[in-house]
């Protein structure tokens, strides 16, 4: 596979790592708005998972 | 992806699978209670202080004094200080070394230093059997380290699951749910999208468990430590009299600063030495406030001797506990949590499925559904 097809493939999963650990994190190291990050953050890879399901046809 | 590798990855995501999956779904369907055990303890059985406005001023040598007085003959073992409520636990014994089951345990308010009745925590037998049943399968360590080891299979299942998603995908977008074919295929792309998605934490979630399986013997480790820190004081001096407790726990305070006392052990006991008061404080961050750091007060003069740094791996199972728990960002993040347990059933479910429903077909078969994105199906040869 070519770096360009991987990066094709993996764009979209390793950006949705990198916001979930910086939810993980966020929360972890501070209070407050922190914590509202967190549940963002946390909360989009669900959101992704909810949006493409009821795009499914 | 040559044949060979393919065939290799398959194996090991199919194995590292079968093996973990059935203790991995005890291991979901017991966290799911869990995440919300404080909230579930509180409900069926805790008793909590009535809040007040008043600070946590009262005076601890009285309290100590009152507890003695209530226990006569008795001696002061330790203190605990409760992370969530106003209140102080002094525990006494008939002798220094009386183990903790056969030690009085009296409760006080800490604001108005007069006892109350608060019965100890975690006596909910719900919550206290889940936990086992997650922790240690309900046979304790060799249980533990046993789900230790499914959790290091959970982890290359995982990555071998990544690597596989690589050929799946590769004709296709992220995100593809395909409803209107066979049954198979839609179950494929939601054990893909589940599974890549919520990557990150399932990771974490288990490489942290992995790690507090670790928590008997790095407990141990670190009790160990302070035994030995504790030998290089056993010929000190027993005290001729004890310093005021409240000088104590300033001093310990005034050397780790911004940190609050969780507990305090009198001299002559398992966690401090003859001569001197151990004192363990926690900070007041998600992580720092299950990192305890020790200090050591002379038990004549209320000065601190020492203060000794926690080991690495020590820390290492302090961080990981709030990343297992999900406990560290209010009620919202438990309910993330709940509902990435419940995204993880679904991986589990399907895969199982998914194997389960082609375990026959031959294997050149499995490996072309996989790198034909689930067009074909090893069920029909093509």
């Amino acid at each position: 596979m070519s770096a360009r097809q991987a990066w094709r493939i993996f764009r979209v999963p390793l950006m949705l790592a990198v916001v979930t650990l910086f939810g993980l994190l966020s929360a972890l190291l501070g209070d407050g708005l922190w914590d509202v990050l967190s549940w963002i953050a946390l909360g989009l890879p669900l959101a992704v998972i909810a949006w493409k399901l009821l795009a499914a046809r | 992806m040559t044949q060979s590798s393919l065939r290799a990855w398959f194996w090991v995501h199919k194995w590292t699978s079968l093996i973990s999956t059935a203790f991995l779904l005890l291991l979901c369907l017991t966290g799911l209670p869990l995440i919300f055990s404080a909230e579930i303890d509180q409900a069926l059985d805790a008793d909590v202080l009535p809040a007040a406005g008043a600070a946590a001023t009262a005076d601890i040598d009285g309290m100590v004094a009152r507890a003695l007085a209530a226990q006569p003959g008795q001696l002061p073992i330790s203190l605990a200080f409760l992370a969530d409520q106003p209140a102080v636990v002094v525990q006494t014994g008939e002798t220094l070394q009386t183990p903790f089951p056969a030690q009085r345990r009296q409760v006080f308010d800490a604001r108005t230093g007069q006892p109350v009745a608060l019965t100890p925590p975690k006596s909910s037998g719900f919550v206290y059997w889940t936990l086992e049943l997650h922790k240690g399968l309900l046979i304790d360590l060799p249980g533990t380290l046993f789900l230790g080891v499914i959790g290091l299979l959970f982890l290359v299942a995982i990555v071998s699951g990544v690597v596989l998603y690589a050929p799946f995908m590769r004709k296709f977008a992220f995100g593809m749910v395909r409803k209107e074919r066979r049954a198979r295929t839609l179950w494929l792309d939601l054990h893909n999208l589940l599974g890549i998605a919520t990557l990150l934490w399932l990771l974490v979630v288990g490489g942290t468990g992995v790690i507090n399986t670790l928590h008997d013997p790095i407990a141990a480790q670190v009790r160990d430590g302070i035994v030995r820190m504790v030998a290089s004081y056993r010929d000190a001096p027993a005290p001729k009299r004890l310093a005021s407790l409240d000088a104590v726990l300033a001093a310990a305070r005034e050397a780790a600063p911004g940190m609050t006392v969780a507990s305090l052990f009198f001299p002559g006991v398992p966690f401090s030495t003859p001569h001197h008061f151990g004192v363990y404080l926690r900070g007041d961050t998600p992580v720092t406030s299950r990192m305890l750091t020790a200090v050591l007060v002379d038990a004549e003069t209320g000065q601190v001797t020492d203060r000794p740094e926690m080991p690495w791996y020590a820390k290492a199972l302090f961080v990981s506990q709030p990343l297992h728990f999900g406990d560290y960002g209010g009620m919202v993040l438990k309910i993330v949590w709940a509902v990435f347990d419940l995204v993880a059933i679904v991986v589990l479910g399907s895969g199982l499925y998914l194997w389960w429903s082609r375990r026959k077909a031959p294997l050149a078969a499995q490996l072309a559904e996989i790198e034909s994105g689930g067009v074909v199906d090893p069920g029909m040869p093509s």
